[in-house]
């Protein structure tokens, strides 16, 4: 539980990659809108460093991603578990899976 | 602070690729302030180790420790038990660390996950600058308190040159021209006539030139 995406750092979405997810997305507030005033735009920039991190370990970067929408855009946020969720099977199963799985 | 930065990612893996077991060792000193070697960064190093095998059907043998200074002898003690059974030690440290590590463990492999930069501090979150160049003998005094020898691209002791424009030297837009800054500033003082006082040579035997530095203090020793 984080209190804003401000909050998520390198390491949360490292290590969801590292436990074999095929995919993971931030779904942070709308640019502009923090609560925190700069929280989601802190967030993209380390999603931005996790798709690099990704990129050079041999990785598909769009494994990882950043949304942005408000707590009322219930079916925005629909839209892009479906979007998010279609790209990673197109994808298909992450290579660190079937290690993290057997370890 | 030392600063440094996390050498590529690629040349990390190679460096390691040959060993089973491996030990992501940290430092809480400058390299944590200037977010190269910190704790957190052991932490996404080791990560990204461990992915990286696991990726290849591996397992991810990879252990994470951050002293409280890689620089110190009786901190390298805290290293002992963690180090046992690893094959080799990857020092997130200054490159200080690496080689206090390669001093003592002499059976064990030990690699810099890092590129020790500048003597420097930081200009805003993220972004840090070179301040000094360790020469020996500080003579700031006589430039309004700024480092012409660190800070101006040819460490011109009589600037500026004529490279310098609109404050800005002619290397990049982004580099001050530091001669212009002594200046400004001697200017505010009152003292430029301090900078027409010859002054002599630099001795240079204090910096690199004089070979290996040492300190010693007597009053310290056990």
């Amino acid at each position: 539980m984080v209190p804003c995406t401000g909050r998520v750092d390198v390491i949360h979405l490292l290590e969801a990659i590292e436990e074999g997810a095929d995919g993971v997305y931030v779904a942070g507030c709308l640019e502009g809108d923090c609560h925190y005033i700069s929280g989601n735009l802190k967030a993209r920039k380390r999603v931005e460093r996790v798709k690099k991190i990704l990129s050079d370990l041999g990785l598909e970067a769009e494994r990882v991603e950043m949304y942005n929408l408000s707590a009322a855009q219930g079916p925005r946020f629909a839209e892009i578990a479906r979007e998010m969720t279609e790209k990673i099977k197109n994808l298909g199963p992450s290579p660190v899976r079937a290690t993290a799985k057997a370890a | 602070m030392v600063v440094a930065e996390q050498k590529p990612l690629s040349e990390i893996l190679e460096m390691v690729q040959p060993y089973k077991k491996i030990l992501v060792a940290g430092c809480k000193g400058c390299v944590t302030v200037c977010n190269a070697g910190g704790k957190k960064e052991v932490e996404i190093l080791a990560a990204e180790l461990r992915i990286a095998r696991k990726k290849e059907g591996m397992e991810g043998d990879v252990r994470e420790i951050t002293l409280e200074r890689q620089c110190d002898p009786e901190y390298m003690e805290q290293l002992e038990e963690a180090i046992r059974d690893r094959d080799a030690v990857l020092s997130i440290a200054c490159s200080v660390g690496p080689q206090y590590i390669a001093g003592r463990f002499l059976d064990k492999m030990v690699f810099p996950g890092l590129n020790t930069t500048f003597i420097g501090g930081s200009l805003e979150h993220g972004v840090f600058a070179e301040f000094c160049q360790a020469c020996g003998a500080c003579g700031i005094h006589n430039f309004g308190g700024l480092c012409p020898i660190a800070r101006c691209s040819k460490s011109l002791l009589n600037g500026p040159c004529g490279g310098s424009s609109r404050g800005k030297c002619e290397i990049s837009k982004e580099v001050d021209c530091v001669w212009q800054l002594i200046y400004d500033r001697m200017s505010r003082l009152g003292q430029m006539d301090r900078l027409t006082r010859v002054i002599p040579c630099k001795d240079w035997t204090t910096s690199r030139d004089g070979g290996p530095r040492k300190t010693i203090r007597e009053d310290l020793r056990l």
